[in-house]
């Protein structure tokens, strides 16, 4: 087990005090430092968004990328050395807004990336307008009328895409959050964990304690994390109970496994060129 | 010598009818009796219907352009016949399926009319193969031996079973036999297969291709698009062979985002799209430049704006491919200029890209991406492969990924390789990579990132010459038109002008050093490209003092050697009656 110092870069996280990423980031670095992955050998992919800084505050390998697009690169860069722990990191805007098409693609394209969206339901960079996961008549400086789209739900998204791991988490139960961040980095395959992480600037109605009423861990009431339809009931839940946890899993080869290139070993120790493969060229004489 | 056989065979007939197919198979045969090709296809949009053309050229000489007008038309129907039979020299030669139509009495040429439909039905049973009998047809008026194509035809059907295969040889032999039977040839063309060493038949696509391979690309990322899908497709079956991976991704912006990450990991990358797709790729093109990551993106131009013409040529995503992004993202922009320039040219965009910590593009266009030519088998063991610098032992104890060095490029350390743990951010950032919000930084951080590229200012042999030493009149061009310039100045140079032409590889940044001392005795340049707008002659007048005249015509169909060269007459004799250049 390696210190949880090793960890942190000499960036001071730039989010407001009390701010549900401090957790996130906390746990990220207890999680790896528990399972003892080397720095050098961590990818960290963010988008852009409060909470696609993390990446900079991390000392291992970080690609804070452009709004939206975490998930594609994230993708390439586990192609071309599957041996790196490869984490991306974002917001409900970035993943579910701009980003949700690379997201269900990426979710059933199965690669073994764990995907940790930090979920505050408000666009928080930006000074606090709607979000694809704020709730139906939430009022925010660009819904001043409340919203009238109905919010995404990611978990459920991710079930019916073909996700094999599927979890939520929550900043103020960061003991359990750490546990779920470890099962993700161990799951072979996407791995999603949305994690409530409430914004104590813009997001005046999903609080700590609001949460705190709702949330029950889905381990403790026998919830089987191999049933499909029980995790999608689960996914419903929302009004009154709110579910954290495992809420899927699944066994299915990873992109990785399935992809012939790669069963020789990762790309990168791979030569390089077509030297002395000349053969290459016989079907065009 | 006298002049050998040059012969312009055009196929035209339905979409779907095997036009395609029935070219490509002559064109190789007669690339296999060791004559020099240069042929293209130009289809419909649609999967069927629409009309489809190949044009093959053959020559026992070097040959540089598609030619102007044609010396065979292969017309499967009547709407062949209307469309191209004004193109057909003297003596006018007309291959056509009797049952399909008889040309009006006041077509003079030779008329080799067959029952194509017939034949093939009794013959053959199958109305599918319709295309063989026509190819069966050609190669015996023209004397291309028919064992060429039983090999040909074995390697292309083979792989479908005995039954196919047999049919499409009996269809072969259908259409000569009714030749010898039915046909006088009143006609002198004659192929005469000839010893010699053995050539690739490639179209610009494929040449890319194995060129990419041959770079050490390892990650292919791309969403199908006309008419650059055959890159994705050729290197999803060839790649995985060589230690390399293609993904399909979702759409293009996930595409060039996969390969900057591949990128980022340590391996070389690329993706293929055209216009439409490329417009999606600017965002991340500008991340690239701004995290300094080699990338390599291809586009194979089609005529625009919008969907514009997917099956049909242009060159006019130059301004997009050096300006697009926001907030000054330079790259290289680089254009292909020939089959045999898509594998080597692809090479070096592979290693400017990490030479120089940028994202290269490549520009070719849908003529050159899907016409085939003959080119010499490149030497696979001398293709030089060229990786980014990475930081030494030393330099890890306090690792600043954007070192201002000499160069201005930084040695870039690998995920996994080593302990230089960093964050690449698409916000402003310092030397050591830390996010960093002052002007005076971002200044000294922009001009990093722009002159690191000047030295390709400077560099020689990124600009072809052609013609005279000292011309007064010239001719630069870009990309695919190289060879119909190098035509256009060969014939132009037997009417008596003095003239010569430049050809820049790499369009941004221009290689001025080379192209000043070309310009030294230049009174006028044309410039042909094919886009309304001049957009090349626009870019070249911002570097150099010269009086340029456009020759630009919207794309659809490539120049013919005529059109410039007519050109190069006009502008010969203004600058020799004038005194006022541009007038």
């Amino acid at each position: 087990m390696a210190e949880i110092t090793l960890y942190r870069s000499k960036v001071k996280p730039d989010w407001c005090p009390g701010c549900g990423d401090y957790a996130v980031l906390n746990a990220l670095q207890k999680a790896v430092a528990d399972l003892d992955i080397n720095p050098k050998d961590i990818l960290a992919v963010s988008g852009i968004g409060c909470s696609s800084n993390l990446p900079g505050f991390l000392n291992t390998y970080g690609f804070h990328g452009l709004h939206g697009r975490s998930l594609p690169i994230a993708t390439g860069a586990k192609l071309a050395n599957h041996d790196l722990t490869v984490i991306a990191t974002g917001g409900d805007g970035d993943g579910f807004g701009i980003g949700l098409g690379h997201f269900v693609h990426t979710v059933r394209r199965n690669v073994d990336i764990l995907y940790i969206v930090m979920d505050n339901q408000v666009y928080g960079l930006t000074t606090g307008q709607a979000s694809p996961t704020t709730e139906k008549g939430t009022k925010t400086k660009s819904t001043p009328g409340g919203v009238i789209e109905f919010p995404v739900n990611p978990l459920a998204l991710a079930l019916v895409s073909g996700g094999t791991f599927v979890a939520r988490g929550f900043s103020g139960e960061v003991n359990h959050l750490t546990e779920l961040i470890k099962q993700g980095i161990r799951h072979k395959g996407f791995a999603l964990l949305d994690v409530f992480s409430p914004c104590v600037t813009y997001n005046k109605h999903n609080t700590y304690p609001w949460f705190k009423e709702r949330v029950y861990k889905v381990e403790d009431e026998g919830h089987d994390a191999s049933n499909m339809e029980a995790a999608l009931q689960r996914a419903g839940e929302w009004d009154g109970r709110i579910p954290i946890g495992v809420l899927y899993q699944a066994e299915r080869p990873t992109y990785e496994e399935e992809e012939l290139a790669l069963q020789a070993g990762p790309l990168v120790k791979q030569p390089l060129g077509l030297a002395g493969r000349e053969s290459v060229l016989l079907e065009f004489t | 010598m006298a002049r050998g056989i040059d012969v312009i065979i055009r196929i035209g007939g339905e979409g779907g009818e095997g036009v395609i197919s029935a070219g490509d198979i002559i064109t190789q045969a007669l690339a296999r009796c060791s004559m020099e090709i240069y042929a293209f296809r130009t289809y419909p949009a649609e999967i069927k219907g629409g009309h489809a053309v190949y044009q093959v050229r053959a020559s026992d000489e070097m040959l540089l352009s598609q030619g102007d007008g044609i010396d065979v038309l292969v017309a499967f129907n009547q709407e062949a016949y209307d469309r191209h039979v004004a193109e057909l020299k003297p003596p006018g030669i007309l291959v056509y399926d009797t049952d399909a139509f008889e040309p009006p009495a006041e077509f003079k040429g030779i008329r080799y009319g067959a029952p194509i439909s017939t034949v093939t039905r009794e013959k053959v049973g199958s109305n599918l193969t319709k295309n063989i009998v026509f190819v069966g047809v050609v190669a015996e008026l023209f004397g291309i031996p028919l064992d060429r194509f039983e090999e040909l035809l074995k390697q292309r059907y083979g792989k479908k079973g005995a039954e196919a295969m047999e049919k499409n040889l009996v269809a072969l032999k259908a259409g000569a036999e009714h030749v010898r039977e039915h046909i006088v040839k009143q006609d002198a063309i004659k192929i005469t297969p000839r010893e010699r060493a053995p050539r690739l038949v490639v179209s610009g696509n494929e040449a890319l291709s194995i060129g990419a391979i041959a770079a050490g690309l390892k990650v292919y990322a791309g969403y199908p698009i006309t008419p650059a899908s055959d890159i994705m497709e050729w290197l999803a079956k060839e790649l995985p062979k060589f230690g390399g991976s293609v993904v399909q991704t979702e759409d293009e912006i996930a595409a060039i985002g996969a390969v900057l990450g591949a990128s980022f990991a340590g391996k070389k990358a690329m993706t293929a799209t055209s216009g439409p797709g490329f417009s999606l790729m600017v965002e991340l093109l500008g991340l690239a430049t701004m995290t300094e990551l080699p990338a390599v993106i291809v586009n194979v131009q089609r005529c625009g704006p919008s969907t514009g013409m997917p099956t049909k040529t242009e060159q006019s995503d130059l301004g997009l491919a050096i300006y697009g992004a926001h907030g000054g993202a330079p790259r290289i922009v680089m254009a292909l200029s020939s089959v045999e320039d898509c594998f080597y040219g692809i090479i070096r965009a592979f290693n400017f890209s990490e030479r120089f910590q940028v994202p290269v593009v490549v520009l070719s266009d849908q003529y050159l991406g899907h016409r085939k030519a003959s080119i010499n088998i490149p030497d696979l063991s001398q293709v030089q492969i060229e990786e980014r610098a990475k930081p030494t032992v030393e330099e890890l104890q306090a690792y600043r990924r954007y070192r201002m060095t000499e160069t201005l490029v930084s040695p870039m350390a690998i995920p996994g390789e080593m302990r230089a743990c960093y964050t690449a951010s698409g916000l402003e950032h310092d030397e050591a990579a830390a996010l960093n919000h002052e002007p005076a930084n971002h200044q000294k951080m922009v001009a990093k990132r722009f002159k690191k590229l000047d030295a390709i200012k400077h560099m020689t042999g990124l600009a072809r010459r052609y013609g005279v030493d000292d011309p007064e009149v010239a001719v630069i061009g870009w990309g695919s038109t190289e060879g119909v310039i190098r035509e256009a100045v060969d014939l132009a140079q037997r009417r008596g002008i003095r003239v010569g032409a430049l050809h820049p590889k790499v369009i941004s940044p221009l290689p001025e050093d080379d192209i000043r001392s070309f310009l030294k005795t230049v009174k006028k340049v044309i410039v042909p490209e094919l886009n309304y707008d001049g957009q090349f002659a626009k870019w070249l007048r911002g570097f150099f003092d010269i009086d340029v005249v456009s020759l630009a015509k919207a794309g659809g169909a490539p120049f013919s050697p005529k059109e410039i060269v007519d050109k190069i007459e006009e502008v010969s004799r203004n600058v020799h009656t004038t005194a006022v250049p541009g007038v």
